[in-house]
């Protein structure tokens, strides 16, 4: 097996989380993010499908999930930037006793909000969501969403039947979405006790009944923060935007080359931004023309434009995955996405301009990026000191 | 009933490094000689079984020179002092 190269991050160093095929890749930049050292593989020979930093509560740990066509899926994690990982004895996320499924792929890994920095929750397939309430030691299933009458009717997509999006609304703690393909969206409002699919209006152009309630093969379902009932939706064929929390959708597909495509991106600071990367159609998946673009809408969708400054127009037949598109939070953000065939590209200035990163991997199937941030650590270290200074007063 | 689990490389990272593991129970088919091996080694069950207890679609086990799915599975009897087998199939790409 080859030896892994690992990368020293520091603070404020932006982290780029490279999972593929065949392993995961760490790479490493400072904030100017032109020149990138590169940390891997790990989990050699393994896909890897979900990787996610937690930056939480003075932590700087990595999640990932592995899947061995061998040895099965499991949940690791690392607190040195992967130069060591915790992969417990028996696979954490796991369908419990008197269920017939078992653990294929994990798909999503999602920290919590700020609020509950112990909370972690995974997407995996056979479709189902998982939650740990005490830092990932243990997972509890969504036994409400696992127990959902529509789920005998869920059918696996191309990917398999998995559940791959898990969106949060930051100030309604009893609210979250989830997308599954194919099985649509579903929302609960009120902590996972009740589960409503949420479609009105997204399109199955592969059944008979086009707007059927729930069953679309939604790809990808992003939200910005400061406006979460606002959420960007990459259908099997079709844009969408909601502005009501998802209780209808409209569509939004003025200006790309075609409405099918996997990756869909949100501004970290402007909740009308959205990034998206067409791709032919489903049964040639590839991009348009030979074009290798990303496209960005400024206005909420109502008009897309392409970016391509960089990327390469000619004879560039690639596919980027639903979970290979990332944005960091730096002004100006940056934007990565990578490619199935294992080609990583980067824009430091929101996709006016990009470059290659990396080339050569194995085909791309996540990208995750960080900032990692020591600035937790840091005063609660000068805290302490000046605690140490404090003379100690005796309580009466 | 004493047998001896040939261990591949990977799961060597859940048995403390060891490729060969002497079982000396009174395992009488290969199924409860695993369940010696993973009150062992509990880190080897997950690999080699998955959380319904069924066999890894590319995973073969091997009871002296017959693979157990061509005997009878976990069923499978043993005799004093054969080898079992844990060997990965021939699958990825």
């Amino acid at each position: 097996m080859p030896q892994a190269r690992h990368v020293t991050a520091r603070d404020g160093d932006v982290l780029l989380m490279i999972g593929t095929m065949k392993g995961a890749f760490l790479l490493r930049s400072d904030r100017g993010r032109k020149r990138w050292d590169i940390g891997g593989p790990y989990f050699p020979g393994q896909s890897i499908y979900a990787l996610a930093y937690d930056g939480r509560a003075d932590r700087r740990r990595l999640w990932a999930g592995t899947q061995s066509e061998h040895w099965g899926a499991s949940l690791s994690s690392s607190d040195d930037f992967g130069r060591t990982w915790k992969e417990p004895d028996s696979v954490p996320i796991r369908f419990p006793d008197g269920s017939n499924d078992s653990l294929k792929r994990i798909w999503q890994i999602l920290p919590g909000r700020e609020t509950e920095p112990d909370t972690i929750y995974c997407g995996v397939e056979p479709a189902a969501l998982f939650r740990s309430v005490d830092s990932g030691k243990s997972w509890q299933l969504a036994r409400a969403l696992y127990d959902h009458p529509h789920r005998k009717l869920w059918q696996p997509g191309g990917g398999g039947l998995c559940l791959h999006t898990i969106v949060l609304d930051p100030e309604n703690l009893k609210r979250m979405w989830i997308a599954i393909s194919t099985g649509g969206v579903y929302r609960t409002d009120d902590d996972g006790a009740s589960w409503r699919p949420r479609n009105v209006g997204v399109s199955a152009e592969f059944l008979p009944d086009k707007y059927p309630e729930f069953g679309q093969c939604v790809h990808k379902v992003v939200s910005h923060p400061t406006k979460p009932d606002r959420l960007f939706l990459q259908n099997h064929w079709g844009l969408f935007r909601s502005d009501d929390g998802a209780d209808s959708w409209k569509a939004i597909e003025k200006g790309v080359p075609t409405t099918f495509g996997f990756a869909m991106a949100m501004h970290p600071h402007d909740p009308s931004t959205v990034y998206n990367l067409p791709i032919e159609a489903d049964m040639f998946r590839a991009t348009p023309e030979g074009k290798l673009r990303v496209y960005r809408t400024t206005n909420s969708g109502g008009s897309w434009q392409p970016l391509t400054s960089g990327l390469p127009q000619k004879n560039a037949y690639e596919c980027v995955l639903r979970d290979s598109m990332a944005v960091d939070r730096l002004k100006p953000a940056g934007v990565y996405f990578g490619t199935r065939s294992g080609k990583v590209f980067g824009s430091s200035n929101e996709g006016r301009r990009w470059s290659m990163v990396i080339d050569g991997l194995p085909p791309v199937t996540c990208v995750k990026v960080a900032q990692i941030s020591g600035a937790a650590a840091k005063p609660k270290r000068k805290a302490a000191k000046k605690a140490a200074r404090r003379p100690v007063r005796k309580r009466r | 009933m004493a047998v001896v689990f040939y261990i591949p490389s990977y799961l060597r990272n859940f048995t403390e490094g060891r490729g060969r593991v002497p079982v000396d129970a009174r395992a009488a088919t290969v199924g409860e000689a695993l369940a010696e091996l993973w009150t062992l080694y509990p880190g080897v069950r997950d690999r080699v079984v998955d959380e319904r207890g069924k066999l890894r679609q590319h995973i073969n086990v091997f009871v002296g020179d017959t693979n157990i799915r061509d005997a009878r599975g976990f069923e499978t009897v043993l005799v004093q002092g054969v080898e079992i087998s844990i060997i990965p199939a021939v699958s990825g790409g």
